[in-house]
């Protein structure tokens, strides 16, 4: 295992990851934000706010679980559960997106914009906006606005307009390319809250530091309740905020970590968003990481149960971290997510997001081989609430 | 001296203005390209931007963005582009300049890409997602080959980055008239003038005006403030259209 660099280095490079590839009218803008937030990252003033509202407002520090029901069912590890589905709007987006919101406030700014697949960085960057007063605008792409038609209305409720995004793919990757191109726009007044550890320098950075309270928690948290760390951390990847958010306060201690990427329908069928699986070296909305792309530098559309998921890149760190063997990445197919769905339903009361699905999927294959003083923590990112709909529809039950 | 320049050079001890047209490459057919290349040289087109499709154009307004789409749908790829630049060479001197995102040149390699761009005769490339920052072996390799690198800048741009890009781009600098895509309104106010000036003041290189050109007063008020216009959206609606551009190329020809 590779000793782990303290990286970004000042240009946003995780090795040869990451970096700012934008249209140049966004540099002043990624420079001052840089520059905002190494102000205020240590800024005591900021820092309280940022605290109180982490406390009463999202509901944190969000309890360690231990998952008593499932851990019989798996006659193996120990699992616990760190819970951001209860975090305040229901996963941990909102732990990157209030802190995002108070950023722009301090930095003058009177506007944000964000993009959304499943909604849930939309509806955080929206609840975000309506807390510390800022007009916002959200871009989705309609044929997720079909499948997510409630978030689409939280949002609204929440003061924010919601535009449709009708171009590409019209996906997540969509609504991304026109939320640079409304920043590309309307630079001066307006802060693009990027919902995960990808993009531009210095937003790879930033969402980690903003996650990174998930794993600062869990490892206080277990310490207390077992004495000792874990032995194999697990979460899932989509642009990869809660898996860093989780596994960045244990990166210098001995763990298995495991990534989770969606496996879709199976890596053979083309049709998944596992980049470590199938991807390769690329440059794609702002910065080099794995990219599912064809021969010719395009980028392939991708497809996973869970929206959350459905991306056709990764966090350049986590790059990094793979080429240095200190995070494995694999990945879960839907119908495996959507075993574990049920499984944490029915053994827990709990209903996870299928995003998080993916994740007890990798639990329910590790643990059972796992000796019974081992520890397992997983992290469950969100709650399945908005996932109900569609699962019932797989299933063909007509609600 | 590369082609591109030569052209600046010459146009400037004439008291001329570069004409820039931007096409993108097989919209609707490669063989509809190769007409449109020859009709935009006899309108008065000085040089030619040729656009190379992707999936996710993120600089560019949804007149260019459906360009995209309709190539992709061809088939067109940058390979197929560079194959077909060699044969339009037999018919035609024209420099053609390449507007294409990192993504597809950094995926068919850097130096192999420079060095069939140049072997097929392209002179000079642009790349909107890629800032000077990113290009240190883009640019030595390009310098390596006498191959343009033409970067951009925009009204945001502070006078450090306005340094960099100087002197990081060869053949001229493209100046980005507004904060915002390609095809949006193009807003003539003080603060274009003035940025423009401070660029020609630091860059000592030409410099060309895009993004919102969109008729003959827009090209002659822009034109009489840079060293050449570049004209995109527009042409690309009239093809969308299958309307004729030779007309429109010399109406803007004649103003500037």
């Amino acid at each position: 295992m590779g000793k782990i660099k303290n990286l970004p280095d000042s240009k946003g490079h995780f090795n040869e990851y990451g970096g700012r590839f934008v249209p140049e009218t966004l540099m002043p803008a990624l420079i001052e934000l840089e520059q905002a937030y190494k102000k205020y990252k240590k800024d005591k003033e900021f820092l309280a706010e940022l605290n109180s509202l982490q406390k009463d407002y999202i509901g944190r520090p969000t309890s360690l679980y231990f998952a008593r029901r499932l851990t019989e069912h798996l006659k193996g590890a120990k699992v616990y559960l760190k819970r951001e589905d209860l975090c305040h709007t229901g996963a941990h987006k909102i732990n990157n997106a209030i802190a995002q919101a108070l950023l722009a406030k301090k930095m003058g700014k009177t506007r944000i914009i964000a993009e959304t697949g499943a909604g849930q960085h939309g509806v955080a960057a929206a609840t975000g906006a309506a807390l510390v007063g800022l007009e916002c605008e959200i871009y989705m792409g309609t044929e997720d606005m079909r499948r997510q038609a409630l978030n689409v209305f939280r949002m609204r409720l929440l003061g924010a307009k919601v535009t449709e995004v009708t171009t590409g793919s019209r996906t997540l990757k969509d609504a991304i390319n026109e939320a640079l191109r409304d920043w590309t726009t309307n630079v001066r007044n307006t802060h693009y809250v990027m919902g995960t550890v990808f993009g531009p320098h210095p937003y790879p950075l930033m969402v980690r530091d903003f996650q990174s309270i998930i794993g600062k928690e869990a490892r206080q948290q277990i310490l207390k309740a077992e004495g000792k760390l874990p032995d194999c951390l697990i979460a899932c990847v989509g642009g990869g905020s809660n898996s860093i958010g989780l596994f960045y306060a244990f990166l210098t201690d001995n763990m298995r970590m495991i990534g989770i990427e969606a496996g879709g329908l199976g890596i053979q069928t083309g049709k998944h968003a596992a980049r470590f699986a199938g991807g390769s070296l690329g440059v794609f909305q702002g910065c080099k990481s794995y990219l599912l792309q064809d021969d010719d530098g395009n980028v392939l559309t991708t497809h996973s149960v869970s929206a959350g998921l459905d991306y056709a890149s990764i966090g350049p760190e986590h790059c990094y971290l793979r080429d240095i063997k200190k995070i494995e990445y694999t990945y879960a197919t839907d119908e495996e997510a959507l075993e574990a769905f049920e499984v944490l339903s029915n053994t827990e009361g709990i209903i996870p997001a299928l995003e998080s699905a993916h994740a007890i999927a990798e639990a329910l294959k590790v643990a059972p081989s796992m000796p019974t003083d081992s520890i397992i923590i997983v992290n469950l990112s969100g709650r399945g609430d908005k996932d109900v709909q569609e699962v019932a529809r797989i299933k063909g039950i007509e609600l | 001296m590369s082609t591109i320049s030569g052209v600046f050079k010459k146009l400037k001890k004439e008291g001329k203005k570069a004409l820039i047209p931007y096409i993108m490459a097989g919209d609707p057919s490669l063989n509809n390209t190769e007409n449109f290349i020859l009709e935009l040289e006899e309108a008065g087109a000085d040089m030619i931007e040729l656009g190379v499709p992707f999936t996710d154009p993120l600089a560019d307004g949804p007149t260019i963005q459906r360009a995209h789409e309709r190539a992709l749908r061809q088939g067109v790829t940058l390979r197929k582009i560079l194959a077909f630049v060699e044969g339009i060479r037999q018919k035609t001197k024209i420099p053609l300049i390449l507007m294409t995102y990192y993504n597809p040149v950094f995926k068919y390699g850097i130096e192999a890409f420079i060095k069939e761009a140049v072997r097929v005769g392209v002179d000079g490339v642009i790349v909107p997602d890629l800032i000077p920052d990113e290009a240190k072996d883009f640019i030595r390799i390009a310098r390596e080959h006498g191959f343009d690198t033409i970067f951009l800048l925009a009204p945001t741009s502070t006078e450090e980055r306005i340094r960099k890009v100087s002197t990081a781009s060869k053949g001229f600098i493209y100046y980005v008239s507004i904060t915002g895509i390609t095809g949006a309104k193009l807003l003539m106010d003080d603060s274009m003038k003035n940025t423009l000036e401070s660029i020609k003041e630091i860059a000592k290189r030409p410099v060309a005006v895009g993004f919102g050109i969109s008729n003959p007063e827009e090209a002659s008020l822009a034109a009489s403030l840079a060293d050449g216009i570049i004209v995109g959206s527009a042409i690309v609606r009239l093809i969308a259209e299958g309307k004729n551009i030779k007309g429109f190329v010399k109406a803007i020809k004649e103003a500037i």
